[in-house]
């Protein structure tokens, strides 16, 4: 088969035309640490964008300021043209330590956004049913997170964050928690379900390769302060076998590109 | 546990140091210590005489009002201090003091505030119980992972619902445990308000019963006091056990 790569010549910007979240100059300092200064960026609807970068360059932050549960000194987060400054139910999040409830099944974890929102049992618990089984838990809905891995833990804060049916989801290191075997099958599945869901991820992540596996575009943050140091698009056709991806040529080029121009950060 | 290859069945220890106290008795040594079986047979006077029966509904009435007062101020405090961080300093020295502090010498000054009735007992049972429950309730809340709070906040949730949803659910598994020492602390507050009162419930009885040596009847007394401490706390026990498969792995 024909090598599935296009390689993109135009060099990606921070502003695009249809953006769904739009960030203008945040700048938040931590007890002294500047973690993030003056970032300007936008995220385009219905594509996968990745934040990488070394520890300390304010990746999370900036999720977690875009998510509205922290904020910003400076600047402003405006997501489908509206401003905010809170959560909102156009944002769904994926905590890195899944922030699940021990004491509810899965069924209840995945439907607790609904629940805060005031959804009706019944209704929750069909929209709930579904997304366990778009996630592979099918069977799992009366187990408890504990008697869980901790991939199959990811699956169900996955499942809870498309149960709301935002707009966008913001996922924080997800996959750093579970298993190197998990984690691969999870990123594959990801791939899948992304074609399924016409949503927008913004995906944090540390992993150079994780990044180039899934994203449209990766933006690389550079490190004290944090800002935006390059954006790449990886064209990557993820529409076969998502094993070949990884023996892709491209795939392994991008990954290469990257790791020389993060390799100045490392200590 | 097995003794010579026998399975021991729960609850001998405690058949041995009966049969021990038996002994003991008989050995007529003290008369502070009857033979165990004259201790069962007052017991079953006991419960049958008015005086007895009286005195029990006035105590469990004091223990049961007073509990349910440091439970429902206690768990609020509580999660106050556990969750504002001004609360905590200006309420934490005190409540560390009293949680600390020879309980038994401020039930006089409560007398004076509360006279000679139930409402002194109730506050003893009040002031012996409320801070151990505060104390856990507090480090319950603390012990919260700031990102559950953080998941609740994204998804929407109201100041309420983070309070019905999530932090009394974490804070649970200490919230029980504060209960239930604070349960064994508040019997202590009943019996000891009581016997400085003096004429009110089993403290009337247990100064009848010493003043006029029927030590039968004093060690009965003790043994259903006990007794029901240790139903009580066993009840919490059981309600914490439920809640003992999220406990470690929140």
């Amino acid at each position: 088969m024909h090598a599935a790569i296009v390689r993109n010549d135009a060099v990606p910007t921070n502003v695009v035309s249809d953006a769904i979240v739009e960030v203008r100059g945040i700048s938040k300092t931590y007890s002294g640490v500047e973690a993030l200064r003056d970032v300007d960026l936008d995220f385009p609807r219905g594509k996968l964008t990745s934040l990488l970068g070394p520890s300390g360059c304010g990746k999370t932050t900036l999720l977690k300021i875009i998510a509205g549960l922290i904020g910003a000194d400076r600047g402003t987060v405006a997501v489908n043209g509206k401003k905010v400054s809170a959560p909102g139910p156009e944002r769904a999040f994926v905590f890195q330590d899944f922030a699940l409830l021990p004491w509810a099944t899965v069924l209840r974890n995945v439907a607790f956004g609904l629940e805060l929102r005031g959804t009706a049992k019944e209704e929750r618990e069909a929209i709930a049913r579904r997304y366990v089984v778009d996630v592979g838990l099918a069977g799992f809905e009366d187990k408890y997170p504990h008697e869980l891995s901790g991939g199959m833990r990811q699956r169900v804060g996955l499942a809870r964050a498309l149960c709301v049916d935002a707009d966008v989801l913001l996922l924080d290191e997800p996959f750093s928690a579970v298993d190197e075997q998990n984690r691969r099958k999870f990123q594959e599945d990801l791939i899948r379900l992304r074609t399924n869901q016409n949503k927008t991820f913004i995906f944090v992540t540390h992993s150079i390769e994780e990044a180039v596996y899934i994203s449209d575009r990766i933006v690389l943050l550079s490190p004290r302060p944090g800002r935006v140091s390059r954006i790449i698009e990886p064209e990557i056709d993820r529409s076969g076998d998502p094993d070949r991806i990884h023996r892709d040529k491209h795939y392994l080029d991008t990954v290469q590109e990257i790791w020389q121009g993060l390799k100045q950060y490392v200590e | 546990m097995t003794l010579f290859g026998y399975r021991v069945p729960m609850m001998a220890s405690l058949l041995v140091w009966c049969i021990l106290w038996e002994i003991v008795g008989r050995m007529d040594l003290m008369f502070i210590l009857p033979p165990f079986s004259d201790v069962l047979v007052a017991a079953v006077d006991l419960v049958q005489l008015p005086s007895w029966q009286s005195a029990t509904v006035t105590t469990l009435r004091a223990f049961f009002i007073g509990m349910v007062l440091s439970v429902v101020v206690g768990i609020p405090l509580g999660m106050l201090m556990g969750r504002v961080k001004i609360a905590d300093d200006l309420l934490g020295m005190w409540v560390n003091i009293f949680s600390s502090a020879p309980l038994s010498a401020i039930v006089p000054v409560l007398m004076i505030l509360f006279g000679f009735g139930e409402n002194t007992i109730i506050a003893a049972v009040f002031l012996f119980a409320i801070w151990i429950i505060v104390l856990d309730t507090r480090a319950g809340v603390r012990h919260i992972s700031p990102s559950l709070i953080e998941m609740a906040r994204s998804y929407g949730a109201s100041r309420p619902a983070l309070y019905s949803k999530i932090i009394v659910w974490a804070a649970l598994p200490e919230i029980l445990a504060g209960i239930r020492l604070g349960l064994i602390r508040g019997v202590k507050g009943v019996v000891i308000g009581q016997l400085l009162v003096a004429i009110v419930g089993y403290g009337a009885l247990f100064e009848t019963f010493s003043r006029n040596f029927r030590m039968p009847q004093f060690w009965a007394l003790t043994i259903i006091l006990f007794a029901f401490a240790l139903v009580v706390s066993a009840l919490i026990e059981w309600a914490e056990a439920k809640v003992e498969f999220y406990a470690g792995v929140r």
